[in-house]
């Protein structure tokens, strides 16, 4: 492999240009007309605009990318996350012009996009599966039904939506019936398929999900799992490595439907298994991530691997770096922190253009920036800027780097989560690792209280 | 009467009301999106739209004037 297009932008972009590097990779770059003078259009070696700002018109365009690709004679394709990375017609037509896909195969992407499919699979590999309906609901009255039979409240969900969206809780009837129009308006709009279904809602989880990396000799490790349950707006804002108050039986059993679950698809390349996991450890499939994850530098700091390096390995069809499991340790406790350009405390966006980027003195920290002093965050694009990495020897000690790091650090220009984290790494519910997906909205409702008392 | 302004930067995703309709205090006139977000645009006075002056798929900056009321 020699040269790659990135059909990405910001920090993963750089992500990829970084081990690229390493590699002695040429890249190419793609940008929008608001992207232009952002650090990974520099960085790459080739940077091509690719159209103005909106995605359909830049980097959604499937053929216009493709012909870029054809023409720059590059290799392979990688498509970061979000974008075209799940995308299963863009893989296809990349196939199609004599380039990598990096990425799992097409039908996998496929399958694993369609929440139903998904559930089906699993069901049939033996991979447990929270409650739900196995067939999209076309009707109110088969959602209700469907609902009474599984007990409020309920998740109704879009089969092909993803990353939080396109999905509301139900407690009970009325609320089924008040939602159920809007979320397949909603489901249509957004992933342009209609179908909905039904899960039930498990009270106080965690979503837990384990790295996993396939090739094409049918060679599955995992890489341990990543706790991603501090959210807000249900999506995630924080994740650590290892789960705290998780027994290793229950791990064990974890990484054990992780792999099968990636066998049963034929898995290859990098991919993540979701679970929700309910106060007694049990847990269920909630979905297959088909792509690079945002917070694969999580795993990449407990086990010390490129994971980007292994993608591309994986793609130039050579067998995984390690294929004994037991050769692959988990060393160490680390975690993320996604930086948002939005108000801490309505999560509203804030665009603006940063004038100030400061990450403090602390030492051996990894920031994944997409941005530098001087750019603009513009309204097009997600309001992730930034990622922090934080790794040392155990859970505490990395809390504490945490705190130092976020005591000092700062960005001015655009509103940022970072003195949220400075607090919320305060929070008892936190540090003892006895923590549910509402943590965070809880945490900030006591805070509420206690200054309005 | 006050027009209402875009309080964010962003996209105009939906509009949902007419000229000449009535509307109330707090009733959403349009959606913008904003870093992969829905913002309700909300009215805070009640009155009877007389311009709508973004459709939908239009960029907005904060301070654009979105509509006026009779």
């Amino acid at each position: 492999m020699k040269k790659v297009l990135i059909a990405n932008r910001g920090e993963i972009a750089r992500r990829i240009i970084k081990t690229c590097k390493k590699m002695n990779i040429e890249t190419v770059a793609i940008y929008s007309e608001a992207d232009a003078e952002l650090p990974y259009v520099k960085e790459a070696d080739f940077a091509f605009l690719i159209g103005p700002n909106p995605v359909l018109q830049s980097y959604l365009k499937v053929d216009d990318i493709i012909e870029l690709a054809v023409k720059e004679k590059v290799d392979a394709i990688h498509p970061g996350y979000g974008f075209l990375s799940e995308n299963a017609d863009f893989a296809r037509k990349a196939e199609a012009a004599g380039i990598t896909f990096i990425g799992p195969k097409p039908e996998t992407i496929e399958k694993m996009g369609d929440k139903i499919a998904s559930r089906l699979t699993m069901i049939e590999a033996g991979v447990p599966v929270v409650p739900g309906t196995e067939e999209g609901l076309t009707s109110i009255e088969a959602a209700k039904e469907a609902a009474s039979k599984i007990g409020y409240p309920i998740m109704l969900k879009a089969s092909a939506g993803g990353g939080g969206i396109g999905m509301i809780r139900c407690d009970d009837e009325e609320t089924l019936e008040k939602n159920f129009e809007s979320i397949k308006t909603r489901a249509k709009s957004y992933f342009g398929n209609d179908v909905v279904f039904l899960e039930k809602f498990i009270d106080a989880s965690r979503h837990i999900e384990v790295q996993i990396f396939g090739d094409n000799d049918g060679n599955v490790v995992h890489l341990f799992e990543r706790n991603c349950s501090v959210q807000r707006r249900n999506q995630k804002v924080l994740e650590e490595s290892p789960s705290p108050n998780f027994p290793q039986e229950a791990r064990i059993k974890l990484f054990e439907a992780a792999v099968k679950a990636a066998k049963a698809v034929d898995y290859v390349n990098a991919g993540t298994v979701e679970f929700i996991v309910d106060q007694n450890h049990q847990f269920y499939f909630l979905e297959m991530n088909t792509r690079l994850q945002v917070e694969h530098p999580v795993t990449e700091a407990i086990t010390g691997f490129d994971l980007v390096e292994w993608q591309l390995k994986v793609a130039a069809g050579e067998q995984l770096p390690v294929k004994d499991q037991d050769s692959i340790s988990s060393n160490g406790h680390a975690f993320e922190f996604r930086i948002y350009a939005e108000d801490p405390k309505t999560f509203f966006p804030s665009p603006g253009t940063i004038i100030r980027q400061y990450w403090g003195d602390e030492g051996g920290i990894r920031v994944e920036a997409g941005y530098e002093e001087g750019n603009k965050v513009t309204p097009f694009y997600d309001p992730m800027i930034s990622k922090v990495i934080i790794h040392a020897e155990n859970r505490d000690m990395a809390i504490e780097k945490a705190q130092k790091v976020f005591s000092s650090a700062k960005i001015e220009g655009v509103k940022t989560n970072i003195d949220l984290f400075h607090q919320f790494l305060d929070a008892e519910s936190f540090k003892s690792g006895i923590y549910s997906t509402s943590v965070l909205g809880e945490w900030m409702q006591q805070q509420r209280e206690e200054v309005s008392k | 009467m006050k027009n209402l302004e875009s309080t964010m930067a962003g996209t105009v995703f939906t509009v949902n009301v007419a000229v000449g309709e009535e509307v109330s205090v707090g009733q959403i006139v349009m959606v913008l999106e904003s870093m992969k977000m829905e913002i309700p645009m909300e009215v805070e006075v009640a009155g009877k739209i007389a311009t709508i002056l973004a459709k939908e798929g239009d960029f907005v900056n904060e301070g654009d004037v979105l509509v006026t009321f009779e």
